[in-house]
């Protein structure tokens, strides 16, 4: 067994280099590698999302609008059928969460109805808040085909027409705050939409 | 110590989360269901035997003084290249896990091995080290992931064995410690008979 080098301020510093040099190419050549792959599999939770809350369509056009309260951008992603606009669907956001930000998308058809929704990511408690994903209750059923016009996106405890998750009313609040937010975005810029 | 052993060590007897009781934030942060436990358990083993390795490899060449920052380095660099891989490959995983798998460099079973282990052994005992505590560690997380799921959601790897709500504190915080200190207690017991 060879004998350990000792620690003289030559050896640290180029042990040090040395390991975070090869360390750095390691790391570049599996950014490298992996780039395309992660970019395509996010895309495709993109796609997966849009197709899920939108009726058929056969193009998307993506525009940005600035959210109603002008904090931040909303991604609106415009369905055409045909070369008619059909509907968007709108990249949508709420910092109320219990947990944090909650990430949604939201189809809304040309006259605001609300096709579907689908939640992006979320940090809520799991069990709980986590029922805001349709596959683990049927919370968000009941959105279908409501138009935020007529349909108060409020839950019932506050005077709204929403059935709160029991035991979740947090998150439930924040699920109608990030729709409402789609809604009053596309409202006000729905001219600019077709 | 012989080949074996140093394999085998890592499950029952020196189990690092039931025996050593290292690396418990991961171990009740991520373990709310079965396959989540898994795949935190599998990227461990993936990191662990790799350090390992080349902290072994390297171990005459690294003076003693500046040991630690290189070792960080080498498993920061291996942490990294999983979070991308499953970035690319196992986006659904990666999000769930979300900030855990970073914080895999700061798992004080990695740095544990790594000097505890690695640095004095040589290569082959080390890599079979690093493999089998990181299975242990993954068979500790799967185990306590599947207890937690089946106890909180009644399902086990996503599966639903039982309808309806079940003991929800256990996919909760409060449950984890519970169910891990049940465990230990059965873990105990065993190897006292044995």
């Amino acid at each position: 067994m060879a004998s350990k080098k000792e620690s003289t301020f030559a050896h640290m510093v180029v042990t040090l280099f040395l390991v975070a040099l090869i360390a750095a190419l390691a790391l570049g050549s599996v950014y490298v590698v992996t780039k395309k792959p992660i970019a395509l599999a996010k895309k495709k939770k993109q796609e997966a999302a849009i197709k899920a809350v939108l009726p058929a369509f056969d193009k998307i056009t993506v525009k940005k609008f600035p959210d109603a309260d002008g904090v931040d951008s909303l991604q609106f992603n415009i369905a055409f059928r045909n070369g008619k606009m059909i509907g968007v669907a709108v990249n949508t956001y709420t910092n109320k969460g219990f947990g944090g930000r909650i990430e949604a998308m939201v189809g809304l058809l040309d006259d605001g109805t609300i096709y579907n929704t689908s939640v992006l990511s979320l940090k809520e408690t799991p069990g709980l808040g986590t029922k805001l994903e349709k596959k683990k209750s049927n919370f968000p059923d009941q959105f279908i085909g409501k138009n935020p016009a007529t349909f108060k996106l409020k839950v019932k405890k506050d005077g709204g027409n929403v059935d709160a998750i029991t035991a979740a009313t947090i998150s439930s609040r924040a699920f109608c705050d990030a729709l409402q937010r789609a809604y009053d975005t596309f409202e006000k810029e729905k001219d600019k939409l077709k | 110590m012989n080949h074996i052993q140093n394999f085998t060590k890592g499950f029952i007897k020196e189990n690092p989360v039931f025996v050593l009781l290292l690396g418990m934030c991961p171990t009740l942060g991520t373990t709310t269901s079965s396959i989540n436990g898994l795949g935190m358990g599998l990227a461990t083993a993936f990191v662990l035997t790799m350090s390992n390795l080349v902290v072994s490899l390297v171990k005459n060449q690294i003076p003693d003084k500046v040991r630690i920052p290189s070792f960080i380095v080498i498993i920061a660099t291996f942490v990294t290249i999983v979070e991308l891989l499953m970035q690319a490959f196992t986006p659904t995983l990666f999000y769930q896990l979300g900030l855990f798998i970073p914080l895999i460099v700061v798992n004080c079973i990695v740095l544990g091995r790594a000097e505890a282990f690695a640095s004095k052994n040589t290569v082959g005992s080390s890599v079979l080290d690093g493999f089998g505590m990181g299975l242990g560690f993954a068979f500790a997380l799967t185990i306590l992931g599947s207890v937690r799921e089946l106890l909180g959601s009644g399902a086990i790897f996503g599966i639903h064995l039982m309808k309806g709500d079940m003991m929800l504190v256990f996919v909760l915080a409060p449950g984890a410690f519970i169910a891990l200190g049940y465990i230990i207690a059965i873990i105990n017991k065993l190897n006292k008979t044995a």
